[in-house]
């Protein structure tokens, strides 16, 4: 079947995503985004969908089912709150790419900015490059791989999602901290490189995750 | 006591007990409930009934409409309420799930709307609200698609006048397996809610979420923004040039399930200086009172009767919502637990610890035990009663005053009876025709 092939300088969003809304199948090919924010926002089911271009705010938001491509550069918050499926990003990532998402796989090939992953609850994240500050703040659940540098505060207040970097960590967030790297962490961190098209030593990798210090206020009422 | 002991007005009993315990434990003091200082309020407005000037309504015959339409500016599908009052957000997690059944019981057989919290939505809630209205919080825990279109409408909330500026937070005690799983925590952690949303930072950037919102929704749902009472007029601005169907405003009176004592009670401004402030912002941007392709107006914090109602409807509001107030007409605070609010060191009408998870009345709880004392039924029914009763007093007042539908109310219809209400409300001291700060 040919795809399924829509032009934003010509088609509305509204009428683009509404009518990717209720696809149960096939392959769309988005052309000339040109930054538009919210560029197949709430896709529900398993299609595949090619933005051709810079994608703006919330690309593939809330995404469920469907694996996306940008051949693009993508804005802030993209796969926010994906439940399933993938996005997969040639160039970078603004900041919280992957924020609060799910489930589903999160592949920046370039770099990703700050908060990347921020209250992350699920979601596998993996990028090419580096991270900026703040990423991975309060993550929740999901693993998160950086092959290059993540900058400061990683994993601020994180609860129990698992880091895993390759290069410098600039500095770690209030209960983050390095961890040893076990068999399964091995075996996980080389299976989420494999699903984003990577080959890399997982020994050259660093595991971070939550000291579980704040897991408690100790703010008691009892007197 | 002796006659001649004098409690010093700075140093009260509260305030002392407050120094006592900080000393004696050196962690501050976490409660549920909203500020318990006294502040200027709608007590302090009264009406002017209709006389020679002024032609009133006949109670009981002449009809007084209280419906209202939120959310036509943008939304497919406006929510269409038959009263003016609604249920404020409130989460499962702080609330037991029969807690949350009864409030969606009670609201919906009233045709009104109530609103989901900080932790998801359940199935009990869905199930028994006819319009349920779907927070997106800063946390987004168990934020979801599918419940966003399974909503009626969507509330945006930026904070809440208990603590405008602050995440927020549910102890331990009451992270049980069910809450766990629905926010994606582990169980029984001191759980937090961040302050600001993960993905978006100042009004244009809200824009742009709001338009993601709505694309992920064919546009179709409401989009309300609720914010904690502080800078209202330009928060309110902002929200409507955001892209806000309706606005939701949260005096400092509004209660919270577990914040900082500190935090309730100096942070925020009372819901009757806000009130003003929000409808000058919507009366400069042209949206207020414009029927369904205006921007509506919901005010709340420390709404307790018809008459309280009436005088926010009055100052411009096109409805209100009730969160404490509901949680007491379901028995909260009721006298039937008194040994055991005691047991507790608290009492029957003082009870606040809202995050402990003991509530003897079942309702602020996690523990099966005490949440079965709740019956969502019973519980619903109470409600509803008491909405009945709050839109009954509110018509009474309309029709004193010759309106035939309780949103005719206007400033003008009120009156204040202390300075400070007359300067907030910007309506006339009682008996002059004096406003302070305005010119005469």
């Amino acid at each position: 079947m040919d795809p399924m092939i829509f032009d934003l300088e010509k088609t509305p969003l509204r009428e683009v995503n509404r009518t990717l809304h209720r696809l149960e199948a096939g392959t769309v090919q988005i052309q000339n985004p040109h930054g538009k924010h919210s560029v197949a926002a709430g896709l529900r089911t398993a299609i595949k969908v090619y933005i051709n271009g810079h994608c703006g705010y919330y690309a593939a938001g809330m995404n469920q089912l469907a694996d996306v491509v940008i051949n693009g550069n993508a804005g802030v918050g993209v796969a926010e709150n994906m439940m399933s499926g993938s996005v997969f990003i040639t160039g970078n990532a603004s900041q919280s790419a992957g924020a609060t998402a799910h489930g589903g796989l999160l592949v920046v090939t370039g770099d990703a900015a700050a908060r990347c992953g921020i209250s992350m609850k699920g979601v596998d994240i993996v990028v090419g490059g580096g991270i900026g500050h703040m990423s991975a703040f309060m993550a929740q659940a999901g693993r998160l791989v950086v092959r290059g540098d993540a900058g400061e505060a990683l994993g601020d207040s994180i609860y129990e999602a698992r880091l895993y970097v390759r290069g410098k960590v600039a500095s770690l967030g209030a209960d983050c901290i390095a961890k040893d790297m076990r068999d399964e962490h091995h075996a996980e961190l080389r299976a989420l490189l494999e699903r984003a098209g990577y080959d890399d030593d997982t020994a050259d990798y660093t595991r971070y995750g939550s000291a579980r210090q704040l897991y408690h206020f100790h703010a008691g009422n009892e007197y | 006591m002796s006659d001649g002991l004098r409690e010093s007005a700075t140093f009260d009993r509260a305030t002392i007990h407050a120094i006592q315990r900080a000393a004696a434990t050196g962690v501050y003091d976490i409660r549920g409930w909203g500020a318990k200082r006294a502040l200027p309020h709608f007590d302090d407005l009264l009406f002017l009934g209709a006389s020679m000037s002024r032609y009133p309504l006949e109670g009981y015959r002449e009809a007084c409409g209280t419906d209202v339409v939120l959310g036509g500016r943008n939304a497919a599908y406006p929510i269409h309420l038959d009263i003016p009052v609604t249920i404020a957000g409130m989460s499962f997690g702080a609330l037991s799930a029969q807690a949350k059944e009864a409030l969606g019981r009670g609201a919906s057989e009233v045709g009104t709307s109530t609103t989901t919290g900080d932790g998801g939505m359940t199935p009990e809630e869905r199930g028994q609200s006819k319009h349920l209205v779907y927070q997106y919080l800063p946390s987004r825990y168990g934020m979801n698609p599918d419940d966003l279109r399974r909503a009626d409408a969507i509330e945006i909330v930026l904070g809440q006048g208990a603590k405008p500026g602050g995440g927020g937070m549910l102890l331990g005690q009451k992270i049980n397996a069910r809450v766990a799983a629905m926010r994606t925590l582990p169980q029984g952690i001191d759980q937090r809610s961040a302050s600001r949303h993960p993905d978006w930072t100042g009004p244009d950037d809200l824009t742009i979420k709001i338009q993601e919102l709505r694309e992920i929704t064919d546009w179709e749902k409401p989009i309300y923004v609720k914010i904690g009472a502080s800078r209202t007029y330009y928060d309110v601005k902002l929200a409507v040039h955001a892209g806000a169907d309706v606005v939701v405003v949260d005096g400092m009176q509004g209660g919270t399930a577990a914040t900082q004592d500190v935090f309730i009670e100096n942070v925020g401004i009372p819901t009757l200086a806000a009130l003003p402030q929000a409808v000058q912002a919507l009366q400069e941007l042209g949206v207020h009172r414009q029927g369904a392709k205006g921007v509506q107006l919901i005010v709340s914090g420390g709404i307790r009767t018809g008459a309280d109602v009436a005088k926010a409807l009055a100052l411009g509001a096109d409805a209100v919502a009730i969160g404490t107030a509901a949680l007491i007409a379901l028995g909260d605070n009721d006298p039937r637990w008194s040994a055991e609010y005691e047991a507790l060191g608290s009492a029957a009408g003082f009870y606040d610890d809202f995050q402990d998870g003991r509530d003897p009345a079942g309702i602020t709880t996690q523990d099966p035990e005490l949440a079965a004392r709740l019956d969502p039924v019973e519980g619903g029914r109470r409600l509803a009663n008491y909405l009945r009763v709050l839109t009954m007093e509110a018509q009474t007042v309309a029709r004193a005053c010759g309106k035939a539908h309780v949103t005719h109310l206007e400033p003008e219809d009120l009156v204040a009876v202390t300075i400070e209400a007359a300067a907030m409300a910007r309506v006339p001291l009682a008996g002059t025709d004096w406003i302070p700060g305005s010119a005469r």
